[in-house]
């Protein structure tokens, strides 16, 4: 067990508790690095997969996890960061460098404009509104064919960036540092806004609306600034998504998705970053490891390739009724279990973590 | 000039009138104290006074200017602060981040700082947590800094939520039931504080109570309320033999009983 002695006020303020933190996470983004170097082209892939989702489940996270307010219309603010950032590009003529973070602006300033009669809803309500935003935003991308191709969808540009071709096929590195780059530059922020005013009337406001009003917090505000930054994390999400798809049309992001973000941050921990990250190495290679798992079987038992259809569907939703009902703290709960065993072992006590409840509690004291 | 004028205030639910025409001014530097029995509408007056309600007549000021147009947010900034009767903590934050929510009124920072975290927004930091730190050593609250809230015992909980509407440095300090739930020695603690917060830092308390012994001890006066009308007014041995006061808690004396005296 570590006893961190502090000395300042910093202490509690500084990104890092202690020093071995700090080396541990250097340690991982010089992994992170040097992956280029370590991976194939496949698993490369596979890992710029992972961090575009961890990048949109951020996003929802500061949302549902921060600020208590649910959605199940993320999908829609993936798919106008997308659009805004590739017809940027086309019709503007934009370079990459300006259409990405206009794209993540535009998605934002949508959002939080859809959250000012949206936050009136609470709880249940609140999520089907959302759903419905998401489901109204799929037949607009039908409707306005001039301009987003419809059905037949659209094809994204390589991405230019200082002179250098960016595609994820020719030089999949360079995508994959890219992608670091976004996914550690949105990191940073969203910690300083864990530790600084702002993100603690989120937290308030997900916790106590009464209480919140109460000390000086403009509810409405809160949640419109929480909702505009959400979504436009999400829209940069959306943005690379379409970079690494290559192509998409409305039903790339459809109600699943959305439904999919959702599943992504309760499994993988609700109200931690690190639960972002988790549910999305969970939600992005799972369909890979099910795909490869079969495969296997198919050869060792040789019963040749089975294809059961709605496997991924199905094995999604045993997922999340498994963690609601075992692990509501999501995989970064369970990390938090087992390290927290070994720090104190022999003196780990089963109730340790009883008291930890969900955090989607939007309908007290209404 | 009376720190707080409730003018004539009305309110009704429905049919149901929660208060009725009560009118009373809370004096700069005192401790005035609400009792009465249950639902003789002493907290709906502190959720008018929040702006959670508005008043269907009458008028509640502040520094002689009505808040009436004011949003609930607004309230703290004019320096108001408050706890609730059923515990209104952010459960799932530490007491260290509880007590600091209660010093948002003070920030100045705005979205783009408060991202990137500038020096200014640390160094705000800064003076916000010596603020908090002096909330922390006045109600003893060390041991529980970095614990959440959702595991701590109901007497800790109610010392935070007073060291919350402490930390908003506030001008006027309403408490709702201060030490409901709260032990002969929790109760006694809450009298001294209530003293030092009048006396020290020279807040103006007005409370709700029904510890009648409580009352006695800390406030100058007392206004008794039931089914939301004044009964009396006046200092707390005045109120507590005031025969409408009497007859709210004890209930009326039969016609022979009467006749006897």
């Amino acid at each position: 067990m570590r006893i961190v002695f502090k000395t300042s006020y910093d202490r509690d303020i500084d990104l890092f508790k202690h020093g071995p933190q700090a080396f541990w996470y250097g340690l991982l983004v010089v992994i992170m690095v040097a992956l280029p170097w370590l991976l194939s082209e496949f698993f490369l892939g596979e890992i710029i997969n992972v961090l575009i989702w961890a990048l949109a489940g951020m996003g929802l996270m500061i949302l549902v996890g921060h600020t208590g307010q649910a959605s199940l219309g993320h999908a829609a603010f993936l798919a106008v960061g997308c659009y805004a950032n590739v017809l940027l590009q086309e019709r503007l003529g934009l370079p990459f460098i300006l259409s990405f973070p206009l794209a993540g602006l535009i998605s934002g300033v949508v959002g939080a404009l859809i959250a000012i009669p949206m936050t009136r809803l609470h709880g249940i309500y609140l999520a089907i509104g959302t759903l419905a935003i998401a489901i109204l935003t799929e037949d607009l991308i039908v409707i306005a064919e001039p301009l987003t191709g419809g059905i037949s969808g659209m094809f994204s540009p390589n991405i230019t960036l200082f002179g250098f071709e960016i595609e994820r096929y020719s030089t999949p590195e360079a995508f994959y540092w890219l992608t670091l780059a976004i996914v550690i530059g949105v990191l940073l922020l969203y910690r300083n806004l864990l530790r600084s005013p702002l993100g603690r009337a989120f937290a308030a406001v997900r916790d106590s609306e009464v209480s919140a009003q109460a000390m000086g917090i403009n509810i409405a505000l809160t949640k419109a600034t929480a909702f505009g930054m959400s979504t436009a994390v999400t829209g940069l999400a959306g943005a690379m998504m379409g970079h690494f798809a290559g192509f998409f049309n409305n039903e790339t992001f459809n109600i699943i998705i959305s439904i999919q973000l959702l599943l992504m941050i309760v499994v993988g921990g609700l109200g931690t970053i690190h639960g972002a990250f988790f549910g999305a190495i969970v939600v992005a290679l799972l369909p890979q490891a099910i795909a490869l798992s079969r495969d296997f079987l198919g050869s060792t038992l040789g019963l040749g390739s089975i294809a059961i259809p709605g496997l991924e569907s199905a094995l999604f939703g045993l997922i999340l009724i498994g963690f609601i009902l075992f692990e509501p703290m999501g995989i970064y709960g369970r990390w938090l279990k087992i390290r927290t065993y070994f720090e104190l072992f022999p003196f780990y006590r089963r109730d340790m973590f009883r008291r930890q409840k969900s955090y989607l509690k939007t309908e007290r004291m209404r | 000039m009376s720190l707080l004028e409730i003018d004539n205030v009305t309110l009704r639910f429905g049919g149901v009138v929660a208060v009725d025409k009560v009118s009373f001014n809370v004096e700069e530097g005192e401790v005035f104290a609400l009792v009465g029995p249950n639902g003789a509408g002493k907290s709906t007056l502190f959720n008018l006074i929040s702006r959670f309600y508005d008043p269907a007549e009458g008028d509640i000021r502040i520094d002689g200017k009505s808040i009436l147009n004011r949003e609930p947010h607004d309230i703290a900034t004019l320096g108001i602060a408050r706890t609730f009767q059923n515990i209104e903590l952010f459960d799932q934050a530490t007491v260290l981040q509880n007590l600091l929510v209660g010093r948002h009124r003070h920030r100045s920072g705005n979205l783009i700082t408060n991202l990137l975290f500038t020096p200014f927004v640390r160094s705000e930091e800064h003076l916000h947590r010596e603020a908090v730190e002096k909330v922390i050593d006045f109600l003893d609250l060390q041991p529980y800094r970095e614990k959440y809230i959702a595991g701590l015992p109901y007497g800790v909980r109610k010392v935070v939520e007073m060291g919350r509407a402490l930390a908003l440095e506030p001008r006027l300090l309403l408490l709702d039931e201060p030490a409901s739930g709260l032990s002969v020695e929790e109760t006694q603690d809450v009298a001294f504080w209530i003293e030092d917060i009048k006396k020290q830092m020279g807040i103006t308390v007005l409370m709700v109570e029904h510890d009648m012994h409580l009352v006695s001890s800390v406030s100058d006066r007392v206004l008794a309320l039931a089914d939301g009308k004044t009964l009396a007014l006046g200092t707390p041995a005045e109120v507590q033999n005031h025969p409408a006061v009497v007859e709210a808690y004890i209930g009326a004396p039969l016609e022979n009983e009467k006749a006897d005296a």
